[in-house]
């Protein structure tokens, strides 16, 4: 089993530690997985802004620089999601893609971690993640509840997740969104924070970095407490920075 | 003016997908507690549903509940009121008509909902014109979910059939929950053995 | 994208504001987009608890979306039906092609039966084709009954939901509305006082009206017949006292057999407002004895979406309402910001259909999180609609040379890894030597009420590079 690390433009940029945790937890789990060189972005915000013909470029890129690879992991729900949607057509000689998480449930079956994270922890659940990928039952279908960052969670030893009032509504970012419709992107991200902190969380986490990129920096202007790590970070052992600092 | 139908049909034939077929319906049968599930369903919607009364209990209740003066209006066999629907002509002479006490043909205890075919409501007008309304229903005819219901009923029989569920009401300012809208204020069901 | 039509445009407004500037503007009273956000939301609950009762709910969803795709993929031959049945049935059915011709038959029934007052119940439709102010135009009393569209009809509005067509007004603001226009108390605003005053005065208006407008929920080809869903009983008590009764129905509100109607009224109002049903749902087949009734099918841009293969489901909408309840950008923007009849996620799908221009900002007010096409009860897959509705505007709308140059500018560099890595450094490397006062500027959008992230000191693929690649 080839796997190949897809770590979407911006975390590789802005935020290495999630990659960092990302390809530790697959190492560690016994994984052959490589990580190319090459890579770039999938196109997404190209095409969410209705420019898809201009990520073109860099879907053709995305193909060939995974083509070979049994598997795509990637630690974004919305970057996978749209790599199953408009770079692969689900062809049989192509790579599956997944998500970090679900590839750790269903993939990998992952049964227990060795992380420890005595804190209050709070998990937004990303969109495109939740309803394009499934990885949880969104609250409007109505169904056999299940949950699979939740279920990696709770192998973490001394975390305690809350109960959120709206457990999965939009966090507001949304791409370009957040600058195109900043006004209704920050109301909805303040929101999602104060929802947060009414349970009393210490750390939002999720498997979409962009959400907590946005949730992070309404948080850091208001000096919160509240941290945001991306779920990889909990489940490869990292414990949470000291401050945020603006 | 055929012109437009022309027009608007031609439209169709050229935009339409391939035709796709008409599924059938599911069937979800729902047996159990059938009183019980229409009175929740029913107090849900503003009303209230009554079991093991019978006929005398109810004209009882009308002698104490409503005056000589108030008009009600029976057309249940064995429950007599003031006013007689027979000399109506126009429904506008319904307009005071304070209770009508009228009898369902099939209840829905899913949603409360009870068939009320014209010919059992006289003046289309009369469920909703009155002050209050009273319907009688057989349990016998308590069926589960609206499935059921469209398989009992011929929608076109009447010229007209109403679905009652509950009394008049409206939620339209800041989501309150109002009973007696424009038709009535309240809405008694008595389930009949 | 293909067979995409375009759309006639018949926009003569000046400038429509963009949904992004109405909704700032809204926003700037926090604690009513709050109020309106709650309030939404408290609606979208009841459904989720109603629905949570039906075991087969998702099951009902599927073959209503069914019925619906069998509705879409045969409309002539089962309106034809439609229109046979109901004829024979004594009912007059006129079409439509257009806002306009619907609006000249009712005017032209008005005239033929000499009537000059008239009341309404709620129409999505006639709102789209804009009777009210026809009518009113050429002198007559149309009297909306329902009664958050009589409050929006006195305050000179238009409806804001298209099932709770005044949720955007407090109590406080109607209870003034309804001061001026019903002599209550100044400064009374009790909900049950508020509705029993409209209550005894819309008792006037049933009595004396002549005509009764209603919309149509479903429209029965088998039997000719059609249906009403209203909790107040107001088409009913509009159509029962008056001497005709016109029905507007869009041609797409049709459903092949009467047995359907146990399917969608199982999931309407559980959609709508977490109610099992309406309190009343009426059958319509023929007129009272010696009465009229007319039924007008209208056309104004439904086959030509109709002909949109990405956006011709749209056309299944049973105008519940979830998605507007559901949608965290219509909860905190409210109604009005949409500038389209119907508002929300659905008519952000619908309205481009009609007038690309004026509606060219409506599909990119989502941030594409699905949760519309979630609740929606025909499985409408309204988001992915927005997203193919962004790819047709950013090529037949207004044009937007920036965002496009910026679009393709950013297309270009993640084509190539070289000029990627070394964008993504320099950026990385400004963010980190610029003073705060240079990036927290007023072009930068992100930054008026957010940080960007903090800089680290190398990418991943340096990290990668000296820890795993050496």
């Amino acid at each position: 089993m080839k796997v190949g690390l897809f770590i979407p433009c911006y975390v590789d940029q802005f935020y290495p530690q999630v990659a960092i945790a990302s390809l530790e937890l697959l190492e560690s789990a016994g994984v052959d997985v490589d990580y190319p060189l090459k890579q770039t972005c999938c196109g997404q915000p190209m095409a969410n802004s209705g420019y898809q013909d201009y990520g073109e470029g860099a879907a053709d890129l995305f193909r060939k620089n995974f083509s070979g690879f049994d598997y795509v992991v990637c630690p974004s729900g919305s970057c996978t999601l749209h790599t199953k949607d408009h770079i692969y057509s689900g062809k049989d000689n192509e790579p599956k893609v997944y998500e970090l998480c679900e590839f750790l449930t269903d993939v990998l079956k992952i049964k227990n971690l060795k992380a420890n994270f005595p804190y209050k922890v709070g998990i937004h659940a990303s969109c495109h993640g939740l309803r394009g990928l499934n990885l949880a039952k969104p609250s409007e279908i109505m169904g056999v509840e299940f949950n699979k960052p939740k279920q990696l969670l709770e192998m973490v030893n001394g975390i305690e997740l809350v109960n959120l009032t709206r457990k999965d509504e939009c966090c507001g970012f949304g791409g370009t969104f957040a600058v195109f419709e900043e006004a209704v992107s920050v109301s909805m991200g303040k929101d999602r924070i104060k929802d947060h902190e009414e349970q009393g969380v210490q750390v939002i986490t999720g498997a979409d970095m962009s959400c907590l990129m946005h949730l992070e920096g309404i948080l850091r202007r208001e000096n919160s407490p509240v941290k945001v790590m991306h779920i990889a970070e909990i489940l490869n052992g990292q414990v949470p920075k000291t401050q945020n600092q603006k | 003016m055929n012109s437009s139908k022309e027009a608007i049909i031609a439209a169709i034939k050229k935009n339409k997908p391939g035709k796709l077929p008409l599924p059938e319906h599911p069937k979800f049968p729902y047996e159990n507690n059938l009183i019980e599930q229409f009175q929740a369903s029913i107090k849900l919607n503003g009303g209230l549903a009554k079991s093991g009364e019978g006929i005398d209990q109810i004209q009882q209740y009308l002698n104490e509940k409503f005056t000589s003066d108030q008009q009600v209006l029976s057309l249940v066999d064995g429950i007599s009121g003031n006013f007689e629907i027979g000399k109506v002509k126009d429904p506008h002479e319904l307009e005071d008509i304070e209770v009508a006490i009228l009898e369902g043909d099939w209840g829905v205890v899913e949603n409360a909902a009870i068939w009320l075919p014209e010919e059992k409501i006289i003046h289309r007008a009369l469920p909703f014109i009155a002050q209050h309304l009273i319907v009688l229903l057989k349990v016998e005819n308590l069926l589960g979910n609206m499935h059921e219901v469209y398989q009992k009923i011929n929608v076109a029989d009447p010229g007209y059939g109403v679905f009652v569920a509950g009394p008049s009401k409206t939620a339209d300012i800041e989501q309150s929950l109002i009973i007696g809208a424009h038709g009535p204020r309240s809405m008694v069901v008595y389930l009949m053995e | 994208m293909a067979k995409y039509q375009k759309p006639k445009t018949r926009s003569k407004m000046k400038t429509t504001p963009t949904h992004a500037a109405a909704a700032e503007a809204f926003l700037k009273d926090g604690e009513r987009s709050h109020w309106h956000d709650d309030t939404l939301w408290h609606v979208r609950s009841k459904r989720d608890v109603a629905a949570q009762k039906i075991p087969e709910w998702e099951n009902l969803r599927n073959n209503a979306s069914q019925i619906k795709d069998y509705v879409l993929s045969n409309l002539d031959n089962l309106l034809l039906q439609f229109e046979k049945n109901a004829s024979e049935n004594g009912i007059e059915v006129l079409w439509a092609k257009d806002a306009d011709e619907h609006n000249q038959h009712v005017l032209r029934i008005l005239e033929e039966n000499q009537v000059k007052n008239l009341v309404k119940s709620k129409s999505i439709l006639t709102e789209e084709c804009g009777l009210n102010h026809f009518l009113e135009d050429k002198g007559y009393d149309v009297v909306d009954t329902d009664l958050g569209e009589r409050i929006i009809q006195f305050n000179k509005q238009v409806p804001s939901h298209i099932v709770m067509p005044a949720i955007h007004l407090k109590k406080k603001e109607i209870g003034d509305i309804f001061h001026e226009h019903l002599g209550t108390e100044a400064g009374a605003d009790d909900p049950a006082y508020l509705t029993e005053a409209a209550r005894q005065h819309l008792r006037q208006k049933f009595i004396q009206a002549k005509a009764a407008i209603t919309g149509v929920n479903f429209g029965i080809a088998e039997t000719g017949g059609f249906v009403v869903c209203t909790n107040e009983g107001n088409a009913d008590m509009g159509t029962h006292l008056a001497d005709l009764h016109i029905a507007c129905m869009g041609i797409e509100k049709l459903i092949p057999r009467a047995a359907d109607l146990g399917v969608f009224l199982r999931l309407l109002a559980r959609s709508a407002t977490g109610q099992s049903i309406t309190n009343y749902t009426s059958h319509f087949h023929r007129p009272r004895e010696g009465k009229k009734m007319y039924l007008i099918l209208v056309d104004n841009g439904r086959t030509d979406q109709l002909g949109r293969e990405d956006f011709r489901n749209s056309l299944k909408c049973i105008r519940c309402g979830a998605c507007m309840n559901t949608c965290p950008i219509y909860r905190r923007s409210s109604g009005f910001s949409y500038g389209s009849t119907v508002p929300g996620p659905i008519g952000s799908i619908l309205s481009p259909g009609m007038d690309l221009k004026k509606h060219s900002t409506l599909p990119f007010a989502s941030t594409l999180c699905g949760s519309c096409t979630d609740v929606c009860p025909v499985k409408i897959n309204i988001h992915e609609q927005l997203y193919k509705w962004r790819q047709v505007i950013t090529k037949e709308g207004p044009s937007q040379p920036s965002k496009k140059w910026a679009m393709r500018f950013g297309g270009n560099v993640m084509s190539k890894p070289k000029l990627f890595d070394m964008m993504g450094k320099m950026a990385r490397k400004s963010l980190t030597i610029s003073p705060r006062g240079f990036i927290y500027n007023s072009f930068n959008a992100w930054g008026k009420h957010r940080e960007l992230p903090e800089v680290p000191k190398e990418s991943f693929k340096d990290w990668y590079r000296k820890n795993r690649k050496q």
